[in-house]
């Protein structure tokens, strides 16, 4: 599904930090303090255990100038805790998220939303009388716009879950890793 | 052989083994357990008033030894009590390790009696906090705390342990070096300057005409007192003097200018706006030094030097950055600038920049007004007369406010480690717990705290502490009877309407308190009672001793860069505005 959709939440410019830190309580505090102390608004956020189970990726997504990004990314190496930042270029990397949504609609009109699923390749998880909930796994643009077209017919409840990103492969991979200067 | 211990007896162990000798606190429920066993330990315990003390001591321990301090107190009241120390240690970058107790592990979350959550609220003012969970892990958390709190940019740690986890027995294990290191994988201070970094620094100072060094805190974290001077004079370059820093380069060297910013100096603050080098040395360009950032130095390039990166741009962006210990950057600073002279590179002429400086220096001297026959006593006239009677290796103290400025203006510190006090938070009531701290870390020096009437209200119970437990320290109340430096800033910028600065002439008395916290009080108020009262104070080893001085009211702190304002606007004493000209 190509993406033509301007939605007002949509920042093309907005800057993914992935970071790497230990798996312990209270880490995901101190990272989210920091952007609070700041005044930072945290656009989306997803954490979940990473490729050793003694670390989670934090994935952030911020919109912030890249000045004051620089300043919070040295904050945030300052932390015990983090062991590896890596700053994504949107352009350079995949993004993926997942939505579900529960619609209201009549048993007439289900057909219509089986098929705006259909045509996005989202899925049917369930079906009630007069409701229906979907879901749909892709770039955060795209479901933008499915949500944008489910809202025609009203959504009762929606989850998505912030997005997740790991740099691009094929051409060069442009991922700015600060791997050193450490700390302090 | 594994060894069962109680988490108590670990804890107190593992102190021992990270040759702790001192440590400032206050039992209290929770911590119980703790107490216990530090009645066989060889571990001196200073029982405070309030825990607020405790962690102030421990920072003036730490800025004249080096060492962490160490406070040990209950949980609740006792750790919220401990933010004002851990915010202002954090902002000072003073090592500390804060211990506190908590309720058992099965009550939190529980609002239970003394519950707070201690590790959430000290999160922003610790540079790491730990609440542990397990018997098991305090000697590993222990030497992790000591580890971070040493290293790096130095800063405090706190220890937030659950009464139950205190109790528990747990099998005896002291952590390697190794497995310290390998349990923070995130946690690699860079000590040593990047060569080319080090290589383009030595450059920029060759080539400059107008150079300054600008010279922080970061300086006697690093042990770097001795290179500094090494540099400054292979260079021959003036040298400034943050607050932080008082003591780093000695006020007596020819190439000393003494503090710039809000309260420095005419020369120090005007060296730095005209110069076309500086090199910062372990300072951050804090709005005090800065004044309006975008006027700041506006014809200089900027090496900085700091430990922390993320001090690195901050403020203002350096055309070289170096990341690095402030002594091995220096020393490597130092042979790099020998090597290129060595092969036939020369240093650019700055003799003519120095005379400029020297011409400030002879144009705008210190000043305050003479005292006058039958007119309060000038607080200036104080300091410079304790600063002429003190013994040699005197460590001076200070709260915060007009005398903390009048301090470090008129003192001359000739050595490191000799100042004490409180820059980055401006902690009211600072002066008298850190005096006794520091009098702890340094029992054979004479430790003067210089105190404002507002400051020493707050924490004067301490003497107490210093009376019990036989620290004698000596105090200097400037007694204004006004909150003299927010009594300053309604007189200049609030057209003189004084609100709710004025506290009270009479009272306290404190020269009865004093005594009655077991100390020799002392009334001053006429000039010629000044050097007998300092030399009897002087002479007073077996007790504290509190001065009060009556002091003029209306004496303000000048020079002054107003808030906002730009350096070069700097207020100068109103006697030498006529020869303002001469700062151009």
């Amino acid at each position: 599904m190509s993406n033509t959709s301007t939605h007002s939440n949509y920042q093309p410019s907005h800057h993914i930090l992935s970071v790497l830190v230990q798996n312990r309580a209270g880490v995901l505090a101190r990272v989210s303090g920091l952007f609070a102390r700041r005044g930072y608004n945290i656009f989306s956020l997803a954490v979940a255990p990473a490729e050793d189970p003694a670390l989670s990726r934090i994935t952030i997504v911020v919109d912030v100038d890249s000045a004051p990004l620089e300043q919070i990314v040295k904050q945030l190496f300052k932390l015990i805790d983090v062991v590896k930042i890596s700053e994504l270029d949107p352009r350079r990397s995949v993004e993926r998220e997942l939505m579900m949504a529960t619609i209201r609609v009549a048993a007439e009109d289900r057909g219509q939303v089986v098929e705006l699923t259909n045509i996005f390749e989202g899925k049917i998880l369930a079906v009630g009388v007069e409701a229906i909930t979907v879901s749909l796994e892709g770039s955060p643009d795209k479901l933008d716009d499915f949500e944008e077209l489910l809202r025609g017919y009203g959504i009762v409840e929606l989850q998505r879950t912030g997005r997740v990103a790991l740099p691009k492969l094929d051409k060069e991979a442009r991922v700015r890793t600060h791997k050193n200067g450490k700390a302090s | 052989m594994t060894e069962q211990l109680t988490g108590a007896q670990a804890l107190i162990r593992a102190l021992e083994l990270e040759n702790v000798d001192t440590i400032f606190g206050l039992p209290g429920g929770c911590i119980l357990p703790a107490y216990d066993p530090l009645l066989d330990s060889s571990i001196r315990h200073i029982l405070v008033r309030h825990e607020q003390g405790a962690g102030h001591m421990a920072e003036g321990f730490a800025h004249v030894t080096g060492r962490p301090g160490v406070v040990l107190v209950t949980s609740g009241p006792a750790a919220t009590n401990m933010v004002t120390p851990l915010c202002d240690a954090f902002m000072d970058s003073i090592p500390m390790i804060c211990i506190t107790g908590q309720v058992p592990t099965s009550a939190i979350g529980t609002d239970a009696f003394q519950e707070c959550d201690t590790v959430g609220i000290t999160r922003s003012v610790t540079k790491h906090n730990e609440l542990i969970m397990s018997a098991d892990d305090i000697p590993l958390v222990v030497r992790q705390a000591f580890h971070i709190a040493t290293t790096g940019r130095p800063g405090p740690v706190l220890i937030d342990v659950p009464k139950d986890v205190l109790q528990n027995k747990m099998t005896w294990h002291w952590p390697t070096d190794e497995e310290v290191l390998a349990s923070l994988p995130g946690y690699k201070p860079t000590t040593k300057g990047h060569p080319r970094m080090i290589k383009e620094a030595a450059r920029l100072i060759l080539d400059a005409k107008q150079p300054v060094l600008y010279v922080g805190g970061g300086i006697l974290k690093a042990r770097a007192a001795e290179v500094l001077i090494e540099l400054a004079e292979l260079i021959g370059t003036p040298v400034v003097t943050t607050l932080m820093a008082r003591g780093a380069f000695p006020d007596n060297h020819p190439l000393c200018l003494g503090m710039p910013g809000m309260h420095g100096n005419a020369t120090a603050i005007t060296a730095m706006q005209k110069s076309d080098l500086l090199i910062n040395l372990g300072a951050r360009f804090d709005d005090r030094i800065t004044g309006k950032v975008s006027t700041f130095a506006p014809g200089a390039k900027i090496i900085h030097v700091d430990i922390d990166p993320a001090e690195q741009g901050k403020v203002r962006r350096p055309d070289v950055p170096i990341v690095g210990d402030c002594r091995l950057v220096i020393e490597e600073l130092v042979k790099t600038i020998r090597e290129m002279l060595a092969s036939g590179d020369t240093q650019a002429d700055i003799s003519d920049w120095k005379s400029r400086v020297s011409g400030w220096q002879e144009q705008f001297p210190l000043y305050y007004p003479p005292n006058e026959p039958g007119e309060a006593l000038k607080p200036q006239f104080c300091l410079e007369k304790l600063r002429d009677l003190a013994p040699a290796g005197t460590i001076l103290c200070s709260g915060v406010g007009q005398h903390q400025m009048w301090s470090s203006q008129y003192w001359h510190f000739n050595e490191p480690y000799t100042w004490v006090n409180s820059g980055g938070l401006g902690t009211m009531g600072f002066s008298i717990p850190a005096a006794i701290g520091a009098k702890v870390g340094c029992p054979d020096r004479t430790v003067w705290a210089v105190d404002g009437d507002g400051c020493f209200q707050m924490t004067a119970q301490e003497l107490v502490t210093a009376s019990v437990e036989r620290i004698p320290i000596k105090v200097a109340v400037l007694n204004n009877s006004y909150l003299g430096m927010v009594r300053q800033w309604q007189e200049m910028f609030y057209e003189e309407r004084y609100s709710e600065v004025y506290l009270s002439p009479e009272l306290p008395d404190f020269v009865k308190w004093a005594e009655a916290m077991g100390c020799v009080g002392i009334r001053v108020e006429s000039p010629e009672e000044v050097e007998p009262a300092i030399a009897l104070a002087n002479s007073i080893n077996d007790r504290s001793v509190v001065i009060e001085f009556r002091v003029d009211a209306g004496e303000k702190v000048f020079p002054m860069v107003p808030a906002g304002y730009g350096n070069d606007d700097v207020l100068l004493h109103p006697n030498q505005n006529d020869r303002r000209e001469f700062l151009r």
